[in-house]
């Protein structure tokens, strides 16, 4: 078990910046997962805690011990690849104790250790198949169960499920998340999609270009997002947004410039009472996906295209509908992106009377 | 019109069999054929001697010592050139304009026509005046006869053979080498593994098949080693260079006895082909790993 320390990491590789300046605490035993859209620096991160790449800048803590220059096999890190990097010339068996070997542990020692971990994993009956000869989930279970047999401190996943199908993939989640509980050891993992982080992560750090925009649990993730990036980034479909600009009949009292607002789909409501406190826009369903038990409406408005979700809702069939927010659903960014929270006081325009006496 | 649909890849194909069947498949048989008489090449009758001329020709001294001097040349050639073809690789696998030049540097005896070679290096190994017995003069050696000596002859050629072969050779281990993905290192590297084991338990057996392929290659092509021993020793001296198929070409084309040299061509053939056979076979079963 191990509590992982980033302080002012930087990564250039020659004169490309990839990642200018990273603080991140990654918490004893926590399920850490990172993610951000491709090329945002995830697996670079991911990489230089392992050791596999030196950072430019900045120091790597390990529990109490600065490993800057422990090469990657002291750091008690053991890692998971998206290809799984199997050793194909070695058999299942080969392929988990090598690890094994390299430390010098005694044959009957790692017998032991290898039957136990085959059981764990489910692979007792491929321990002598190459790994060309398993299928992808088995390929990955071999993968873990090379990097459980070592016992290290921290479990480094890139993207592991990101070559199984859709059905394997949840299923591995499943035991992903399982594994980590039995374990109690940290796990470090990279995914680009956000249901998966969302669903197996016990913190989130959202990356932009090498920026952290967010490190959070997944509830606190959702409900309160800190900038533009992560709110839209988190959630599917994504959160709704639009330029003040061409926002309508909506006053709003705030302290800062409100550059934008945004709202998620399913908090919106179709063809709501008067009773309910919200903004109101009228817009034309463009498209409707029904998928059971919760439906997906696309509208167009005048301020744009919106997502809104309902769920065990009928479908609404009128081609013109209106959306109504609850007020105090209502997310508003300033003109970085960032969150804007205080101090907002929002409610219906209030029609001027004119000539009147 | 269904007759033409059937008829039309046996038509596009004809005339690859008939330029295979008349230069490749007719000699071969007609050799074999040959192999059974004894002929002169003008004479208009060919004696039919049955399996006599393959009892001389392995009761010969001169014969078992042509196969001595061909199996030693083979041997040598062949660990030499893909043991050294395999540490260059190594060492050129990292990419930079530097290794790229002696890549192009080492591979360019390749493409350099065999006959040039050899005049090359007869001239280099001159005892006299050859500019390799004035470097070691320089560094303080004897100077060495190279092709002069029956002791040292078939060496020197092997030497020429080596080089000529190793930059190709290396070619295709760096291939070999860039075909392995770099996780596989990185995977050992987290597993504590040393760079010798990584080398031994990982690598080597990763480029298994590239090794045999280059082995049994490299095998087949000195087996029929020629125009450096016709150019640069004719056999010489005392028969100490003296190989497979040069025998065949001295008996066939300057002694004239076609018959014995279509039968040392037959036994060519044989261990040619039991190469070959051997190389599928084993590529088919075990060596392969995908
Ligand atoms: N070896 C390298 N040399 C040069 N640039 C690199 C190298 N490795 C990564 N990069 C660059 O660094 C950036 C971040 O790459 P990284 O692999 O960390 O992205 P990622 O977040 O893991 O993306 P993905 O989700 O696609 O895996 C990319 O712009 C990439 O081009
Ligand atoms: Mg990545």
């Amino acid at each position: 078990m191990a509590k992982i320390e980033l302080r002012n990491i930087s990564k250039k590789f020659k004169d490309d910046t990839v990642i200018p300046n990273l603080n991140l605490t990654i918490k004893d035993g926590s399920f850490t997962v990172l993610v951000g859209p491709s090329g945002c620096g995830k697996s670079t991160t991911l990489r230089m805690v392992a050791g596999l790449e030196q950072q430019s800048d900045g120091d790597i803590w390990i529990d109490d011990k600065c490993v800057n220059d422990t090469p990657p096999g002291l750091r008690d890190v053991a890692m998971v690849f998206q290809n799984y990097a199997l050793y194909p010339t070695m058999t299942v068996r080969g392929n988990i104790e090598f690890g094994l070997k390299n430390r010098g542990v005694a044959k009957t020692d790692r017998n032991t250790l290898v039957t136990d971990i085959s059981e764990i994993v489910g692979l007792a009956p491929y321990l002598d198949k190459k790994p060309q000869q398993l299928s992808g989930g088995q390929r990955q279970r071999v993968a873990l169960a090379r990097a459980m047999v070592k016992q290290p401190k921290v479990f480094i996943l890139d993207e592991p499920l990101s070559n199984l199908d859709a059905k394997l993939r949840g299923q591995m989640r499943t035991e992903l998340i399982q594994l980590h509980k039995r374990l109690g050891t940290t796990f470090v993992y990279v995914t680009h999609d956000q249901v998966e982080a969302m669903s197996m992560g016990d913190q989130i750090v959202v990356m932009n270009k090498g920026v952290i925009q967010q490190a959070d649990s997944p509830m606190k993730l959702y409900h309160d997002p800190e900038n533009l990036f992560t709110a839209e980034f988190i959630g599917t479909p994504a959160m709704n947004t639009m330029s003040m600009k061409d926002v309508r009949g909506l006053d709003v009292q705030a302290n800062g410039y409100i550059a934008s607002l945004g709202f998620r789909p399913e908090q919106a409501l179709l063809n709501a009472g008067p009773e309910v406190r919200g903004h109101v826009i009228e817009g034309e369903i463009v498209t409707r996906e029904s998928l059971g038990a919760e439906q997906i409406y696309q509208i167009r408005t005048g301020g744009g295209v919106f997502f809104v979700k309902t769920f065990l809702a009928p479908l609404a069939t009128a081609d013109r509908v209106k959306v109504t927010i609850p007020y105090e659903h209502l997310y508003y960014f300033g003109p970085g992106g960032e969150r804007l929270r205080a101090g907002i006081e929002a409610g219906a325009k209030q029609l001027v009377q004119a000539g009147g006496i | 019109m269904t007759l033409w649909a059937k008829l039309r890849p046996y038509g596009m194909v004809a005339p690859a069999i008939l330029v295979f069947s008349l230069f490749f498949i007719y000699p071969i048989f007609y050799m074999i054929y040959l192999s059974m008489f004894d002929w002169n090449f003008v004479s208009p009758t060919k004696a039919f001697v049955g399996l006599q001329n393959f009892q001389d020709l392995l009761s010969e001294e001169d014969f078992r010592k042509v196969l001595t001097n061909t199996s030693i040349y083979t041997i040598l050639t062949v660990t030499l050139t893909t043991g050294l073809a395999l540490l260059l690789a190594l060492w050129l696998n990292k990419r930079n304009i530097f290794h790229g030049f002696v890549q192009g540097a080492i591979f360019s005896p390749h493409i350099i026509s065999l006959v040039s070679i050899s005049l090359l290096w007869s001239w280099l190994m001159d005892p006299e005046y050859g500019l390799l017995n004035w470097v070691i003069g320089l560094v303080g050696f004897g100077k060495l006869q190279w092709l002069s000596h029956p002791s040292t002859a078939l060496v020197s050629l092997v030497m020429v053979a080596v080089w000529k072969g190793v930059g190709y050779n290396a070619l295709v281990f760096i291939a070999g080498l860039q075909s392995i993905p770099a996780d596989i290192y990185e995977a050992a590297s987290l597993d504590r593994s040393k760079p010798w084991t990584t080398f031994t338990k990982l690598i080597l057996p990763m480029l298994s098949p590239t090794i045999f392929f280059l082995v049994i290659i490299n095998m087949i092509g000195s087996f029929q080693v020629f125009e450096t021993i016709a150019i640069m020793t004719q056999g010489g001296p005392i028969n100490s260079t003296n190989t497979l198929v040069y025998y065949i070409y001295e008996n066939g084309f300057r002694f004239f006895k076609i018959g014995y040299a279509s039968a040392a061509g037959v036994i060519l053939l044989i261990i040619v082909g039991i190469l070959t056979i051997v190389y599928f076979k084993l590529l088919s079963n075990r060596v392969h790993y995908r």
